[in-house]
C-alpha cells in the first residue's frame, strides 16, 4: 500500500492497523506534520515497543507545542491590547485556544491572526515595538508585493523567541477571483473565556477549505484535510450545515468548501452534508492523488502532478498578465 | 529508496536510504561491528538523495534529508557521502530526539562513573574522548550525551568518532588502521576521518552510567583548572542542549538535577597528553 494511504487509514481507522510498514508510516506522518495526531489516534493500540515509545515522545512533544502556541498568542494579545483592535486567532492556534478536537496532537508553526484592514498599520507598528522584526527586506519587491496584493502583512519574526507571526486582513490574496467578506468574518467572530478571539465555526471551516483548495499548491494538504475532518465532526448539526452553506456563498468560496467536504469524505470518511458537498467530480481523483503523493521514506512522489498543482496555485492567485509580470520580476532580479 | 542500511547506536536505531551505493558501502564498512536493530524498525530515517533529480548523474550532489530537515542545509559532493550520512544521523538527533535530554558533549566512563565534556567546536572534546577511550576508559560518545530524565543516568551513543584536521594524526598513532573510515579532504569542516570505537564501547552500548564530573575543556592554553559555579554550568549546558527548551519542565528538572549533583571544572590544556593526565588525577580524587 502507498504509505500516505496507510497514514490516512491509520488516522481514519486506527483499529484496522495490524502488522504494517511501521517505519514507513512514521516517516510519512513526520513528513506530513501528522505524527502528533497519529500518536494520539493510535494510543493504546497494539504495536511494536519502539513505535509505541516514539508515539509517546510525539504526544509529549505536542503538549509542548500547544503551550508554545498559546504563549505566542498571549504575547501578541498583550502587544496589541492598547490598540483595542479585535485580534482573531486562526488555524492551529485557534484550535488549541478553543480546545477543538482538531487540536489533539496538532503541531503549530507560525502564529496566524486576523485584524481589520484599516488597522493594519497600527498593528504592525505595535508588533515592531514589541520585538517582532521584518523577515524580508522592507524596501524590496516582495515587501511591496505583499502590501499591495496579499491577504497578510509581510511575515514578522520575534527577535528573541524566533517565532513568526502572519497578520491577515482577509483569507485570500486580493488578486484571487473570490472576494471573501472579511468584515463579516470579523463581525461574526467570538470571544473565548480566555479573552482570545476566534472565527465562527463555519468561517473556520471555510478558511481551512480556502487555504487548502483555493490557494497554494496543496503542500501539507493531508494535515489541513485532517483539520477539516476533525472540525466537521465536531461542528456537525443541521444548523451548522445550513450556516456553512450560506457563509460559503457569502465569501464566494462555495466551490472550495464543497471540494473540501468531498475530499474529507473520500479520504477520512468524514460525515458530510451531501447537498453541500455536491456530486463527485473526476478532478477529485487528481486532488486525492496529489494529497497522497508521499512514500514511506517521506519523499515527495509524482513530481509532474505536484508541478501541475504548483502552477494551479499561481493561476488561482492572480490573473495571467499579472502572473507573467510577477514571475518575470522574480526571475530577473 | 535504491540502497538502504539500518544501524543501532546505543538506544537509537537509524534507517539510512541513499540514491547511490557508495555512501552506504562506506558507512557499512565504518559501522561493521554495530548491531542491526533487533526489531527491524527504526527511530529515525535519513535520506541521501540528489538535490535535483539530474544531480544523481551530473556532478552528483548529496542533499541531507530525512524525517527532520534543515531547509538551508548545503549539499555535499558524492565523494563526501559518508560525511553526509553522519551529518544526516546527527541532524535527526538534534531536531527530532525528544526522549532524552540531549547534550552536545562527549562522554567517557570508568568504574561506573561518567565524565561529560562539553565546549565549543574545536575545544577538543572529540579528540579527548577518543584518546581516553583507548587508555582505559569506555567511550560512550563523542558528539551527544543522552540524559535519561527518569533516573539521571547517561546513556551511550557511541557513533563513529568524527576526527578533524590535527586530531586525525593523533588518533592514527594510537589506533589500528582497520578502525578508520576513508580520509575526507576538503569538506566544509576541513579534513575529516571517522574512527570506529573499540569493542568495549560497542559491546556495552546498552549500558548507562551515572554522571560524576562535568568538564569544560579548552585546547591551546597553558594548563589551568578552575571550578565552575552551578549557575554557570546550568547556562552553559542549556546552550549545549539541542532540545532543552522543547522538553519543558522535565528537561529543567533533569538538568538542574545534573547540575546540583555533579561537580564541574573548566580546564585549559596545551596538548592532549596533559589533558589525559589531568583527567586521570580528577578520577582518582573522585574515587578516593
Amino acid at each position: 500500500m502507498n504509505n500516505a494511504r496507510l497514514l490516512v487509514r491509520a488516522l481514519r481507522a486506527p483499529a484496522s492497523i495490524g502488522d504494517c510498514d511501521w517505519a514507513g508510516l512514521v516517516s510519512a506522518a513526520r513528513a506530513e506534520q501528522l505524527i502528533g495526531s497519529l500518536a494520539f489516534r493510535m494510543e493504546g493500540r497494539p504495536m511494536p515497543a519502539r513505535i509505541a515509545a516514539l508515539f509517546e515522545d510525539a504526544r509529549r512533544d505536542s503538549a509542548h507545542a500547544r503551550t508554545q502556541a498559546l504563549w505566542e498568542a498571549e504575547m501578541a494579545r498583550r502587544a496589541l491590547a492598547p490598540l483595542d483592535v479585535p485580534m482573531i486567532l486562526m488555524k492551529g492556534t485557534a484550535f488549541h485556544a478553543a480546545d477543538f478536537d482538531a487540536c489533539i496532537g496538532r503541531s503549530v508553526g507560525d502564529l496566524d491572526i486576523m485584524v481589520p484592514r484599516d488597522r493594519l498599520a497600527a498593528v504592525e507598528a505595535a508588533l515592531l515595538d514589541a520585538g517582532w522584526e521584518h523577515v524580508k527586506d522592507a524596501e524590496g519587491y516582495d515587501d511591496a508585493y505583499y502590501r499591495r496584493w496579499m491577504h497578510e502583512l509581510p511575515p514578522l519574526i520575534h527577535r528573541t523567541r524566533d517565532r513568526m507571526i502572519d497578520v491577515h486582513h482577509t483569507i485570500l490574496p486580493l488578486t484571487a477571483r473570490p472576494r471573501p467578506d472579511a468584515e463579516a468574518m470579523i463581525a461574526a467572530s467570538a470571544t473565548l473565556d480566555s479573552g482570545l478571539r476566534i472565527l465562527c465555526p463555519a468561517d473556520i471551516v471555510i478558511h481551512a477549505a480556502c487555504h487548502l483548495f483555493a490557494d497554494g499548491d496543496l503542500a501539507g494538504g493531508l494535515r489541513n484535510l485532517w483539520d477539516i475532518d476533525r472540525l466537521l465532526r465536531e461542528f456537525a448539526s443541521p444548523d451548522f450545515w445550513r450556516i456553512l452553506d450560506e457563509r460559503a456563498r457569502l465569501h464566494q468560496l462555495h466551490g472550495p468548501v464543497a471540494r473540501a467536504l468531498r475530499l474529507a469524505n473520500r479520504l477520512y470518511a468524514t460525515p458530510v452534508d451531501h447537498a453541500l458537498a455536491g456530486r463527485p467530480r473526476l478532478s477529485d481523483r487528481l486532488f486525492e492523488a496529489r494529497l497522497l503523493a508521499r512514500n514511506g521514506w517521506g519523499q515527495e512522489k509524482r513530481k509532474l502532478l505536484r508541478f501541475a498543482f504548483y502552477i494551479r496555485g499561481h493561476w488561482l492567485r492572480m490573473p495571467p498578465m499579472m502572473l507573467a509580470r510577477h514571475l518575470w520580476t522574480k526571475a530577473t532580479r | 529508496m535504491r540502497h538502504q542500511l539500518a544501524i543501532q547506536i546505543g538506544p537509537v536505531a537509524f534507517r539510512i536510504g541513499s540514491a547511490w551505493r557508495s555512501p552506504l558501502d562506506a558507512l557499512a564498512g565504518l559501522y561493521a561491528d554495530y548491531p542491526e536493530p533487533a526489531d527491524g524498525l527504526c527511530d529515525f530515517t535519513v535520506r541521501l538523495e540528489p538535490e535535483k533529480f539530474w544531480r544523481r548523474f551530473i556532478r552528483p550532489s548529496v542533499a541531507i534529508r530525512g524525517d527532520y530537515i534543515l531547509p538551508d542545509a548545503v549539499p555535499l559532493s558524492l565523494a563526501h557521502g559518508l560525511l553526509a550520512a553522519e551529518m544526516g544521523m546527527n541532524l535527526q538527533m538534534a531536531l527530532g530526539q525528544k526522549r532524552y535530554l540531549l547534550l552536545h558533549a562527549a562522554t567517557v566512563e570508568k568504574d561506573g562513573r561518567a565524565l561529560v565534556m562539553t565546549g565549543e567546536s574545536g575545544a577538543g572534546k572529540s579528540t579527548l574522548a577518543a584518546l581516553l577511550g583507548e587508555r582505559g576508559w569506555r567511550l560512550m560518545g563523542d558528539e551527544f550525551a543522552l540524559l535519561d530524565m527518569d533516573n539521571g543516568l547517561l546513556l551511550p551513543f557511541p557513533r563513529a568518532v568524527s576526527l578533524k584536521n590535527g586530531a586525525i594524526a593523533v588518533m592514527e598513532a594510537e589506533v589500528d588502521a582497520a578502525r578508520f573510515g576513508p580520509r575526507l579532504d576538503g569538506t566544509p569542516k576541513g579534513a575529516i576521518r571517522h574512527m570506529r570505537p573499540n569493542g568495549d564501547a560497542l559491546s556495552r552500548m546498552g549500558e548507562g552510567a551515572r554522571p560524576a564530573l562535568i568538564l569544560f575543556p579548552r585546547f591551546g592554553e597553558a594548563a589551568a583548572v578552575r571550578a565552575v559555579g552551578q549557575a554557570e554550568v546550568f547556562i552553559r549546558l542549556t546552550q549545549a542542549s539541542t532540545n532543552y527548551v522543547a522538553l519543558g519542565r522535565r528537561g529543567f528538572d533533569a538538568l538542574t538535577g545534573l547540575v546540583r549533583g555533579v561537580p564541574a571544572l573548566a580546564i585549559d590544556y596545551p596538548d592532549t597528553d596533559t589533558a589525559v593526565g589531568l583527567i586521570d588525577d580528577f578520577r582518582r580524587e573522585l574515587a578516593a
